[in-house]
């Protein structure tokens, strides 16, 4: 539903901005979101994600606060033997510029969809979608490498027991999302492609798709920050 | 931010981008540019072993930096009413309250397995 279906004052060219525009929206009886209404669902369940994922986060500094056992050193524990040397966190380092360059194509697509370029929005969402896959091929192995150096939800040889499970807990909920947003892209991807939105006319679901993929690599920005780098 | 000027320079700004245009791909392009850098400073505080108060305050500034080009640029904040961004970036702000008050309550439990399990 666009705000210009609406019989009501908002019919005026510009409404106002700013404060004026915020007060005007929240108390005129009327539709506060002048979006469309899947964005703003959109909105609200990434809102909702949000504090999931900060949850998770709080508690892992919770028990890494509180444990008098000293925490395993992550530039260590996520470093790889190249060449002969060790060098620290240098799969993670990847992952991020991979995640940030899905969110580089998907921004991209956004843009396309909106010139009602299908081909090119199709692609785009397609690339994106690859690379988020290769996102979570590289946690795949990165989780098999930590299980077979003995790293458990219970305990591990490095440090404290609690890495682990907040390790698998949240890179684990974090991973399911970004499958789940592969899937979800690819759907969009696949129904961009073969017309459907060309024939209704409405692109909308590209930018929402897209607000999905983005989330997924603004919570990779915290995780990256929080749990790697600490 | 330039990300204002930038867009309000091009057109007058309409509540969404107008069909048949999209944001500019260039600008797009310049965020992935700048989330790449950001990227790399934050390993390189790892890498060089910045240790102290310096490590945290670096990592927690390019991680906001990060944070706020992906959602006013990439999540199209930038460009929304007011009124949906204050329904939307307010809420999160209550965890710093949950935060302020596991910490204290991590430290306790710090404390006091310090005198008891040692």
């Amino acid at each position: 539903m666009q705000s210009q279906s609406m019989p009501s004052a908002t019919t005026s060219p510009s409404p106002p901005g700013g404060w004026r525009g915020f007060v005007r929206d929240w108390a005129s009886d009327r539709e506060a979101f002048p979006v469309p209404w899947g964005k703003a669902m959109m909105w609200i369940f990434l809102l909702s994600d949000t504090f999931v994922f900060g949850c998770f986060l709080t508690g892992y500094m919770t028990v890494r606060v509180s444990t008098t056992v000293p925490w395993p050193n992550p530039s260590e524990v996520f470093a790889l033997h190249i060449g002969g040397v060790d060098v620290p966190l240098i799969l993670i380092a990847i992952m991020t510029f991979v995640l940030i360059s899905s969110s580089g194509t998907m921004a991209m697509a956004v843009t396309m969809a909106m010139r009602r370029d299908a081909r090119r929005a199709g692609a785009l969402m397609i690339a994106t979608a690859a690379l988020g896959a290769t996102f979570v091929g590289m946690q795949a192995f990165e989780w098999s490498k930590l299980i077979s150096e003995g790293v458990r939800p219970w305990g591990n040889p490095m440090g404290a027991e609690q890495f682990g499970s907040t390790f698998f807990m949240i890179t684990g909920f974090h991973g399911l999302h970004v499958s789940a947003g592969v899937v979800y892209l690819l759907v969009v991807a696949t129904r961009l492609l073969r017309g459907r939105y060309e024939r209704s006319g409405n692109y909308q679901i590209v930018e929402i798709a897209g607000l999905y993929w983005h989330f997924v690599d603004l919570v990779w920005v915290f995780i990256f920050a929080f749990f790697y780098l600490w | 931010m330039d990300v204002d000027k930038a867009t309000d320079s091009a057109a007058p700004m309409p509540v969404q981008p107008a069909h048949g245009e999209g944001h500019p791909i260039g600008l797009y392009l310049k965020v992935w540019g700048l989330l790449f850098v950001l990227s790399t400073l934050s390993y390189l505080v790892d890498y060089f072993h910045v240790q102290g108060l310096l490590r945290w305050i670096l990592i927690v500034v390019f991680m906001l930096l990060k944070a706020g080009l992906i959602v006013a640029v990439f999540m199209h904040m930038a460009w929304e009413r007011l009124a949906l961004v204050c329904a939307i970036l307010l809420p999160p702000l209550a965890l710093l309250v949950l935060v302020a008050l596991m910490a204290i309550e991590a430290g306790h439990t710090e404390a006091v397995r310090q005198m008891f399990f040692r």
